[in-house]
């Protein structure tokens, strides 16, 4: 059986650093089993999150050899043999131990985003008629699994912190998912421009590549958005009519 | 007296998976206060993972279908093991409760009509299941997620219960840790729901992730409640075999239901070779006339591939036993063979499987439009579980204790139908949680001792008290507790294997009473295993006691020393509880007789 280098990091929010362990990979392993390997064998209160094992839940996000990936889906064999492999939390959110970061932001800015709301349903039963070309759009959206990745290498947040106004991408990507649902009645183009702060986006397409599950993030859910904040917020014949109507802004 | 802090609510419900979610959106609709504890972040849990779909009869793709054709299948996929109420009930609000999850913001693939579009699955008798690709589960989790964070729900991400807490004989909440710093919390509740899923940890092979270690069904046994069904594991017969690293990771039954053809190493469509005489008149006699039941011929009778569970994992062993499996110890899986019946199959392949295709591509590195998956049987479900009241979930013995989802019993007897989980945890997570909220309005508070929270306190803190070098460490010690299970209660069982499991099953529990861990309380997952580990060896016991006790073979459990079904056992549940000396006892009780219309019903379903 082969082995590798492993660095991990390993610390709390006063400090931490990269400890080496040498590890047996077997065929096919994925950096998440050499870090339960590390656990089992030579570090057992190693903290680490993961959950699916298989790409679907978005738990086990880490920075591997600097890149976000989800350490479930990344290949030893993957990574060059000739130097370690390095294994750091995602830089964006506060460490709480190890491999484990305080996400709990994500969830606080989801929780205030104004909800789903569906139009009355079409039929007796409760239920709503929907074209599948007309669902495919919002579904690609759907697919996001809350890894926070796309968050993690976002330079507003990971660069500039700006946690307290902008939301980051996976939550432009939960706006649109609303947004573009066939059935969904709700107006939330002028909470992007103000509290989720879509305008400091400058589409750099960082999300994008790091998503897991190919979601594409920039094209497909941000600048949809951004069009939307701007048809409606700076399109100046509507800033004219609202003058006139004396509707404001 | 030990320090926690200590939070009061009409209902607690204990696991955030789609069965947790429903039943904490309902009580809280109801009125009640809600506190949801979820041993990971929310929406993580193992609903996730759901892939093929949710089965309800909305008789959108095949207009036969009915309430009645979905409660016969259950019933006859459960070998008539089931509480048949429950599985009246499901069927019956199975079709609402899928509804309302697009009014909650969820998007399922449609028919060309533009309704919510069905597929395929094991022992459905019509296209039954709505999904959206392979991802359903997620869908499902992540709408619950999003409707349930705006409904006055509090969510404790991360923190785990190690004790439920009793005021007399009335459950009265729980004590429980966060993983964080291993501070830990008083949950003091008129009403608690156990929503903690499965026990496949304690198998070596298995779909399951870490979460999985029984808490809800050992936590309610300890607490007095009895468990029913434990002799039934599902093994779902495709897992991935290959590489070993990703040995057990689950391939959806939904490429059966796309087509998908199993065969052996000698390019033998097997499953042909012996059909269950249950099942005999509704398969199909020739591949041809499968395939024309895949693509919706109403003529057509159904491959074999789409028999239950239970039967083709026993298929899938025999082949690899007598020789003729894949390279790796499975048997083949092909939906690349489409591409004789449809032109862009590569496709139609990516577009209904997309996960699989990544799944295998990332991590297998093949190409299931082009080439055959390796698969093989891996633990993935518990019929067995909590013993419930069918209407209210509540525990037979524990007043204010609930169950929903798969850590109760009773819906699917002896084998679950694929799709039936998730439409399971819809209907009586919805049932639980009301019930739930009735009852934390019709009783008065409840009081807990101060003695009883320190000696729970004490006893999730002692492994850190002691000497963590003395044994192999809580991670070796359940691999030992896995091969343990896997090779003498796993996919075929026998008395002897069983009599030793029981045995040495003892000699872990001593071990693991004793084991020590190093580290602190701050986010210290050795230390929770140790927990964990506790409720896993309850729960194998219990699996292992039941299977011991059914000598035959039934549905998901099979006997070597038993290997025919035996009618007298056909009216008989295995019921499960802590006796007065600590021991767990097992009784048989006869099945409550059916009514005669639903009697009717089966008889008319053939």
């Amino acid at each position: 059986m082969k082995t590798a280098t492993f660095k991990v990091w390993q610390g709390n929010s006063d400090g931490g650093e990269l400890e080496t362990y040498e590890v047996e990979v077997d065929q096919g392993y994925v950096v998440l089993d050499a870090i339960h390997r590390i656990q089992a064998e030579q570090a057992n209160d190693l903290a680490v999150r993961w959950n699916c094992k298989a790409g679907k839940c978005g738990s086990c996000s880490a920075e591997v050899n600097g890149s976000p990936k989800l350490m479930c889906m990344t290949r030893v064999d993957e990574l060059p043999a000739d130097k370690p492999i390095t294994v750091e939390p995602m830089r964006t959110f506060p460490v709480v131990k190890d491999l484990v970061t305080d996400v709990s932001w994500n969830y606080e800015v989801k929780a205030s985003i104004k909800r789903f709301s569906p139009k009355t349903a079409d039929h007796e039963d409760g239920s709503w008629s929907m074209d599948q070309y007309d669902v495919e759009r919002p579904q690609e959206f759907r697919k996001c699994i809350e890894c926070f990745l796309c968050q993690d290498v976002c330079h507003v947040l990971r660069d500039h912190q700006l946690h307290d106004r902008f939301a980051g991408p996976r939550h432009y990507v939960y706006v649109a998912n609303m947004e573009m649902n066939p059935i969904d009645t709700g107006d939330r183009v002028a909470e992007l421009r103000e509290e989720l702060g879509i305008g400091y986006c400058n589409i750099t397409k960082c999300c994008t590549k790091v998503c897991p599950e190919g979601i594409t993030i920039t094209d497909n859910a941000i600048i949809p958005l951004k069009e939307r904040v701007v048809d409606q917020s700076y399109d100046p014949l509507a800033r004219l009519i609202k003058l006139v109507k004396g509707t404001g802004d | 007296m030990t320090q926690h802090q200590v939070l009061e609510y009409d209902v607690i419900v204990i696991g955030a998976g789609g069965a947790g979610l429903r039943a904490a959106i309902e009580a809280a609709t109801k009125g009640a206060s809600v506190g949801l504890i979820c041993k990971s972040l929310l929406g993580k849990a193992h609903t996730v993972m759901a892939e093929g779909g949710v089965a309800a009869a909305l008789a959108n793709v095949d207009d036969r279908d009915s309430w009645k054709v979905h409660f016969a299948d259950t019933m006859r996929g459960g070998h008539y093991l089931n509480a048949w109420r429950m599985a009246e009930l499901h069927a019956k609000e199975a079709p609402e409760r899928v509804r309302e999850l697009e009014g909650w913001g969820a998007l399922m693939d449609r028919t060309p009509d533009g309704l919510i579009n069905q597929r395929n699955f094991g022992g459905h008798a019509y296209p039954r299941l709505a999904h959206v690709g392979d991802r359903t589960g997620l869908e499902m989790i992540r709408t619950l997620q999003d409707h349930g964070i705006h409904e006055g729900i509090d969510v404790h991400m991360e923190v785990t219960v190690s004790k439920l807490l009793m005021d007399g004989g009335r459950c009265a909440g729980a004590l429980a840790y966060d993983r964080e710093l291993g501070r830990f919390k008083v949950f003091k509740a008129k009403a608690v729901v156990m929503a903690t899923g499965g026990i496949g940890r304690a198998f070596l092979v298995t779909s399951n992730s870490w979460e999985y270690t029984g808490d809800g069904h050992a936590l309610a046994y300890q607490a007095g409640a009895e468990l029913v069904d434990m002799e039934f594991v599902q093994f779902h017969p495709t897992g991935m075999v290959w590489p070993p690293s990703v040995r057990g990771i689950l391939v959806t039954e939904g490429v059966r239901g796309e087509g998908g053809i199993l065969k052996n190493s000698e390019g033998r469509r097997f499953m042909f070779d012996d059909i269950p005489p249950l099942y005999k008149e509704s398969t199909a006699d020739t591949p041809e006339e499968g395939w024309r039941y895949v693509i919706g011929d109403r003529e057509a009778r159904r491959p074999p591939e789409l028999l239950t569970r239970d039967h083709v994992a026993r298929k899938i062993v025999k082949e690899v036993q007598e020789g003729r499996g894949s390279p790796h110890g499975g048997a083949f899986l092909d939906i690349a063979w489409i591409q004789e019946h449809i032109k862009d199959s590569e496709d139609h392949i990516k577009k209904k499987l997309p996960s699989m295709y990544h799944q295998f591509k990332e991590l297998a590195g093949i190409d299931i439009t082009k080439e055959p998956m390796e698969v093989g049987p891996t633990t993935h479900y518990a019929m067995g579980g909590i013993r419930v009241d069918p209407d209210s979930q509540m525990s037979t013995t524990v007043p204010g204790l609930f169950a929903a989802g798969e850590c109760a019993a009773g819906l699917h007897g002896a084998n679950r139908l694929g799709g039936n989980s998730l439409s399971d945890l819809l209907v009586f997570g919805k049932r639980a949680g009301g019930y739930a909220a009735e009852f934390s309005a019709e009783n008065t508070p409840v009081h807990l001792q101060d003695e009883q929270i320190d000696l729970a306190v004490h006893e999730a803190l002692s492994p850190l008290e002691r000497d963590p070098g003395a044994d192999v460490g809580p991670y070796r010690l359940q691999y030992e507790l896995q091969q343990l299970m896997q090779d003498k209660a796993g996919i075929a069982r026998e008395e002897g294997g069983l009599a030793e499991a029981l045995d040495e099953l003892q000699q872990l529990k001593t071990r693991a009473q004793a084991m020590g861990v190093g580290g602190s309380r701050e986010y210290n997952p050795g230390w929770h295993t140790v927990l964990d580990l506790q409720n896993l060896l309850t729960v194998a016991e219990a699996v292992v006691m039941a299977s011991d006790a059914r000598k035959e073979s039934r549905g998901a459990h099979s006997r070597l020393d038993y290997l025919d079904k035996d009618p007298e056992w056909g009216t008989v549940n295995l019921v499960l509880k802590k006796g007065h000396d600590g021991e767990m006892e097992l009784r048989r009780e006869g099945i409550s007789e059916i009514p005669k219309e639903l009697r009717k019903i089966i008889e008319e379903q053939g």
